[in-house]
């Protein structure tokens, strides 16, 4: 068949496309030393071609693209984060101890009495880099610096010119020598410039000199300890710092693995235990309030709309339904224009009436008050469809009999109609629970979880639900990141995000539709 | 319901229905009234502007220093290329589950219904990680890139998608595909021309779902994301507002409306399926 073989090469033509970038990726890891992840490509690389090549695999050639990015994007990340959850992982400790190690020993100190080279400078055009002439001010012997490597010459080194003949060298190599009015304009680039020097290092010390700076910590790895080279001292690893035993500590930190300490924190510290028992139950009250107000407005007027000898139904759920078909990041900042204090519309009607106008956004109260109304505003409609299919449901026997027993409106509600819509809709109820459990957006477009939480030492605000919470603790700017507490608190929204799936799997039979599958 | 309904019922019935469309309505009409007004202002904004201006309109194309263009050009492209791609990777994974019986065929159905459990978003930091790391070997994909946020949105709701769509693909009936096999049909051609055609409705739907999910989220786009041109809408227009709104309402009101009505259109094409659609899924519009 021709069209087996075209379909053939262009597989071939995808899978070598593929291979080339993955060796390529493998020989980048290799380089830096990523060992484990290079692993995990090597095993990659091996199933995809095996997969792909081999003609037993039927099934697996449809599902693996698929999963290799639910693997990568969903599965790896919450593994990976509740590893983050047991670390430090944050500001302060973004490098791995290697690179805080190298980045330690990298400091230099100057000693009391430091070796002292009188230095001149030479320069060809704009783009090349400076080259400097040392002499060192005790024996006179002459080094040439080129590039952060220094080298010994001799005064009759063939680079070496002196064109003028006043005994001073005024060219290398093309280079003219810099007047002091030059090496004035050019000091922000000299003071940059360092030439290691045995195990030391050169640095600009005033207009005419450079001395030479020592390494101030050098690392014991049998040990385990940072030494400082000035006086001895030794700093043990402590919770991602080296520290001493007056309890000082090395810059930068390192990422290290911290045990429950994170979640101690949230529980023992009242620094921060406080405001986040207090994010923690108005994430509750959030999601019930929602669920509740927006199922309570949704049902009542799928009830009304539930009328066939009513005129204009159709004309009234389109326009019911019209918040709902708004993407939600722009009605809820049009919400917040519209809740501002001082000059949103709320408030100037408010004052119209003849009433004060309310601190919506500056009070939590009130910016709750006005989260809930917004989220009514968004939710409803959702409900309202639902609820309006739920009705349809219901055998109109069921009220007939209700009404010959002399059952009044109240009571056919109470009694025939909320009793089966709630069965009905229970598990959608549920699923809206934890959808309003995680609702980022309405939250943080609205007011970014403010207004803030007196004394919280960290970024709480009284309208931040847990899951806004713990972005404030990774990237609010200003306050660094807390990878790994936001770790931790997000490890606590798995857990209720999956007690309330399992029990809404239970009340569904999701887990029989799966084993229907058998 | 046969009850007997008194006509001042039906007056009060109504009456309820028109202050509720007026409560849905009224911010929308306010914010549609704030972009034709050249004031720009909050403060005493009329509902009805006494002079209509486009102004605010033409601030959102000409603006330097906020490119809502870019921004919704931005949001559109990732949210088309990344549902067009989640479509592609979700059809593929539903094929097999619905039609054939392999090893491990109920461990990955368990597999997916326990992952779509959990929201992407919450995994933010984990994922901001990733590409940090992805940044030194491939820096076409690393942080702040539009591939990065696209392949985060196609990796997603391969979960949920993949459910419904298996869902879809069950009630195909196998006669036509044995039919097809009896007359030579290879297992692709069975799959690229009986099964993907059959399940275009359900293709439309979940590609509009995911393109309107992908057009709002905020909270991925804005950690992956930081220089002001590649920043999605939702991003760039609450960055916006959070600076100073009282002097920004116009131009909002103006980019909002903008930004609403495609996606207003699309919902209004698929509303029945979405609300069934999340009936069987158990999801709900972010």
């Amino acid at each position: 068949m021709a069209s087996f073989d075209k379909k053939h090469i262009l597989k071939i033509a995808l899978l070598a496309i593929f291979n080339a970038l993955a060796v390529w990726s493998a020989i980048i890891l290799f380089v830096q030393r990523n060992y484990p992840i290079l692993a995990v490509l090597v095993v990659g690389i091996i199933i995809i071609n095996y997969v792909y090549l081999s003609s037993k695999t039927y099934p697996a050639k449809y599902i693996l693209p698929g999963t290799v990015f639910m693997i990568l994007l969903v599965v790896f990340p919450l593994l990976y984060t509740v590893y983050i959850s047991f670390t430090n992982y944050g500001t302060g400790h973004i490098l791995n101890k290697e690179q805080a190690i190298s980045r330690i020993e990298a400091q230099y100190y100057r000693p009391e009495d430091p070796r002292e080279f009188d230095f001149k400078a030479f320069k060809q055009d704009e783009i090349e880099e400076l080259k400097l002439l040392f002499e060192d001010q005790e024996d006179g012997r002459l080094f040439l610096g080129i590039e952060g490597e220094i080298e010994e010459v001799t005064r009759e080194d063939e680079r070496l010119l002196d064109t003028t003949g006043d005994g001073e060298i005024d060219e290398i190599n093309g280079n003219q020598r810099l007047e002091r009015a030059d090496i004035i304009q050019n000091v922000a680039v000299i003071e940059q410039m360092r030439f290691s020097y045995n195990d030391s290092e050169m640095r600009m010390r005033d207009l005419n000199s450079f001395a030479l700076y020592r390494p101030a910590f050098e690392y014991d790895e049998a040990r385990d300890v940072m030494v400082d080279l000035r006086t001895n001292e030794e700093y043990r690893p402590v919770e991602g710092r080296f520290t001493n035993d007056e309890g000082e500590r090395l810059s930068p930190g390192f990422r290290t693995y911290l045990g429950w300490d994170n979640y101690q924190e949230l529980i023992t510290d009242p620094r921060v235990s406080r405001p986040f028992l207090r994010v923690f139950v108005w994430t509750f009250q959030w999601a019930l309030l929602s669920v509740i107000t927006t199922f309570g407005l949704g049902l009542f007027l799928a009830i009304l709309l539930n009328d066939q000898s009513m005129k204009l139904v159709k004309l009234y759920r389109v326009l019911l339904i019209l918040p709902y078909a708004i993407p939600a990041f722009i009605s809820v900042l049009i919400w917040r224009g519209m809740f501002n204090p001082t000059v949103g519309i709320v408030n100037r009607m408010l004052v119209n009436f003849g009433l004060s106008s309310i601190p919506w956004l500056h009070n939590i109260f009130w910016t709750r008050v006005a989260l809930v109304l917004v989220n009514l505003w968004l939710g409803f409609p959702y409900m309202m469809l639902l609820s309006m299919g739920a009705l349809q449901s219901i055998s109109g026997n069921l009220y007939e009999a209700a009404i010959i027993d002399g059952a009044s409106r109240w009571q056919q509600f109470r009694y025939i109609t909320l009793p089966l819509v709630l069965v009905a809709l229970g598990p959608l109820l549920i699923a809206s629970f934890a959808f309003n459990f995680n609702n980022f957006n309405v939250i943080y477009l609205f007011n970014e979880g403010r207004p803030a939480i007196a004394g919280a030492q960290t970024p709480a605000g009284g309208t931040d639900i847990l899951i806004s919470y713990t972005y404030r603790l990774s990237f609010e700017a200003g306050r660094g990141s807390d990878f790994g507490l936001a770790a931790a608190v997000t490890m606590l929204i798995f857990f209720i995000t999956a007690a309330v799936t399992w029990f809404n799997f239970k009340f569904t039979g999701a887990l029989e539709e799966v084993k229907e599958n058998e | 319901m046969n009850n007997y309904t008194p006509t001042w019922m039906k007056i009060a019935k109504h009456a309820v229905i028109w202050l509720m469309i007026a409560f849905c309505m009224f911010p929308i009409l306010w914010a549609l009234s704030a972009s034709f007004n050249p004031a720009n202002t909050l403060v005493g904004q009329p509902l009805i502007p006494e002079r209509i201006s486009f102004s605010n309109y033409e601030t959102l194309f000409t603006s330097q220093q906020h490119p809502f263009a870019t921004w919704l050009i931005n949001s559109v492209k990732i949210a088309l290329i990344a549902s067009f791609g989640s479509v592609a990777l979700t059809t593929l994974a539903a094929y097999p589950f619905s039609r054939f019986n392999f090893w491990g065929r109920r461990n990955g159905l368990f597999m997916i219904l326990l992952v779509q459990v959990f929201p992407q978003m919450l995994a933010m930091v984990a994922i901001y990680l990733l590409f940090l790391n992805v940044q030194t070997i491939f820096p076409a994909i690393g942080i702040n890139t539009h591939p990065a946020v696209i392949i985060t949105y196609m990796g997603g709701a391969i979960g949920v998608n993949t459910w419904l769509m298996k869902g879809y693909m069950d009630t195909i009936p196998r006669s036509i595909e044995d039919a097809a096999f009896i007359d030579g049909a290879s297992g692709f051609q069975i799959f690229y021309r009986i099964i993907l055609p059959l399940s275009k409705p359900i293709l439309g739907v979940i590609f509009v779902i995911q393109f309107i999910g992908s057009y709002s989220e905020y909270v991925l786009a804005r950690v992956l994301l930081n220089s002001t041109d590649r920043l999605t809408l939702a991003v760039g227009l609450h960055l916006f507002v959070a600076e100073d709104y009282g002097g920004r309402w116009g131009v909002f009101s103006a980019a909002a409306m903008l930004g609403a009505i495609p996606i207003i259109i699309l919902f209004m094409l698929v509303q029945d399926h979405i609300v069934t659609g999340f009936l069987s899924g158990g999801g709900v519009k972010g």
